[in-house]
């Protein structure tokens, strides 16, 4: 297989800097993530009260674990939010809520606006659920994902960022990613859970391991679709409960081999055009593949 | 375009996999294997291949084949030792293990209530089961072996109702060492971070998890 290097291909790409009103806020540079600071603990469970707010929080931490299946017309693929947010939201390192919560609102690149935090999670079904239109700030599931990531946040500092916070990042590493070693480590590691063919595995109607790439997955407008965001999710995540195990060279290789791979379409589509979209909300966000060409096949066409 | 070569071999191996399915899997798990050594599953596991709880003897019926047919295999080679069981995977053929794996797979299987991951847990077994202790690195059992452990493809089998002895035992044997034969020791390592209470418990959990039979 013809390697696939990233040399340099965002250098040469036009820089958008006057296009944006200030430094994004939600996806801020982790000084120590993973150092030996004493880890938030969230709430227990035990220790919800039997009352209205305590309801509440249930219900949220339902539609955080079977999303798909309580809220199926705000989830357009597969998914549920814990299969990215491992431990119900609360694993440090897998985007925990308790270290989300407390840094909104924020500004956001994605859509160049002070963000309440309702504005973010309705971005979590826009695109990481390939949602369409998602719920109102005001309905039943926003109120309830929100009451639950404010419960799991308890007692955590207002605007501070805690470590473990988002997926730490991890570098790009000196050679670039390899498309051919990527496949190699996800037959290896991860076909065994999400399938040969990236299509996960389902037990009657609900995935048990979330499909990584096709129509139930994140679509080109996700976070997740970031080879950098994708290798250091997998880097502190996966294999499952072996987080860690593989190299940084690994998950880039890996993340880059998934994040090649058809997903459904950036529903911020422009025009039409798979150039246009990239050249607005891709050029210039991370290191991912929309809108590249491949061994001949433009990627970032979708797939319904 | 496939090379004459190439469409040989591939008809040769459809014959060999003709002649596999052509072994009658169901008389090997009732009669046993042609070779001497090669018991019959029904001996221990009873006629409808359901296991029996009291000795710790798992259930076979309604596996995975390719998992059915994997433990053979590592019977054989040892990656997963047992006295008992190694001596009859030895004595069976390849064509046996398969046809035997097949058949069981076919075998009628109780089905356990339908579960969501919505319920939350409300004790140490279920909290394990559920949600896992990510602290030790341990995921949830049903995040691989599905709600209520039904089981997930062929790498992943089912725990729902299988004996607790046959669970229990299967944990300490990760434990020690004894059964290593898990895809990238995502099984070991996991079971290695257990406490002798947690396995009992676990065990126990997915043990009376109540199977319906199947209509």
């Amino acid at each position: 297989m013809k390697p696939f290097m990233l040399l340099g291909m965002l250098a040469v790409l036009p820089a958008q800097a006057a296009t944006i009103a200030m430094e994004d806020q939600s996806q801020l540079q982790s000084a120590a993530a993973q150092g030996q600071i004493a880890q938030f603990q969230p709430p227990q469970e035990s220790e919800l009260p039997d009352n209205a707010y305590g309801t509440l929080v249930r219900q949220g931490y339902a539609l955080f674990v079977d999303t798909k299946r309580l809220a199926p017309e705000f989830v357009g693929n597969g998914l549920n939010c814990s299969h990215c947010h491992l431990d119900q939201g609360r694993l440090a390192n897998s985007a925990p809520l308790w270290a989300a919560y407390p840094m909104y609102p924020a500004y956001r690149k994605k859509n160049d606006k002070v963000n309440t935090f309702a504005e973010r999670l309705q971005g979590c079904f826009q695109f990481s659920m390939n949602g369409g239109n998602p719920p109102a700030a005001d309905s039943p599931e926003i109120t309830a994902l929100s009451v639950y990531a404010y419960w799991l946040a308890s007692k955590a500092p207002l605007g501070v960022e805690l470590p473990g916070r988002g997926y730490p990042d991890v570098a790009q590493p000196a050679k670039g990613y390899d498309l051919g070693q990527g496949a190699q480590v996800y037959q290896g590691q991860c076909a065994v859970c999400h399938g040969a063919e990236g299509q996960g595995q389902k037990v009657g109607d609900s995935y048990v391991m979330p499909p990584l790439w096709g129509k139930d997955s994140y679509n080109w407008g996700a976070g997740m679709h970031r080879i950098n965001t994708a290798a250091s999710f997998i880097k502190h995540n996966m294999p499952l409960g072996k987080g860690g195990s593989l190299s940084d060279q690994q998950v880039w290789d890996v993340a880059a081999y998934v994040n090649s791979h058809e997903r459904p379409q950036d529903p911020r589509l422009v025009e039409g055009s798979v150039e246009k979209t990239r050249l607005k909300f891709h050029a210039n966000d991370g290191v991912n593949l929309y809108g590249q060409t491949v061994d001949g096949v433009l990627i970032g066409q979708g797939i319904r | 375009m496939m090379s004459l070569e190439r469409m040989l071999m591939g008809s040769a191996l459809l014959l060999l996999l003709g002649n596999a399915n052509a072994l009658d899997g169901k008389k090997i798990f009732t009669e046993g294997g042609s070779l001497p050594g090669a018991m019959p599953c029904a001996a221990c596991h009873g006629a409808d291949g359901m296991g029996m709880a009291a000795a710790g003897i798992p259930r076979l019926a309604g596996l995975p084949a390719a998992y059915v047919s994997k433990q053979l295999e590592d019977f054989k080679n040892a990656s997963r030792a047992s006295t008992v069981m190694r001596p009859v995977a030895i004595a069976l053929t390849e064509a046996e293990m398969d046809a035997v794996s097949q058949a069981v797979a076919a075998m009628p299987a109780p089905l356990p209530a339908p579960a969501y991951r919505s319920e939350m847990p409300t004790d140490a077994a279920q909290k394990l089961a559920l949600q896992g202790a990510w602290e030790r690195q341990i995921p949830a059992c049903v995040s691989c072996h599905g709600p209520a452990g039904v089981g997930v493809g062929g790498a992943f089998p089912p725990l729902a109702g299988q004996p607790a002895a046959y669970l229990a035992a299967q944990l300490v044997a990760w434990q020690s060492g004894t059964r290593r034969n898990d895809p990238n020791d995502l099984m070991g390592h996991i079971a290695k971070s257990l406490t002798a209470e947690e396995v009992q418990e676990v065990a126990r959990y997915f043990a009376a998890l109540s199977p319906e039979a199947k209509p």
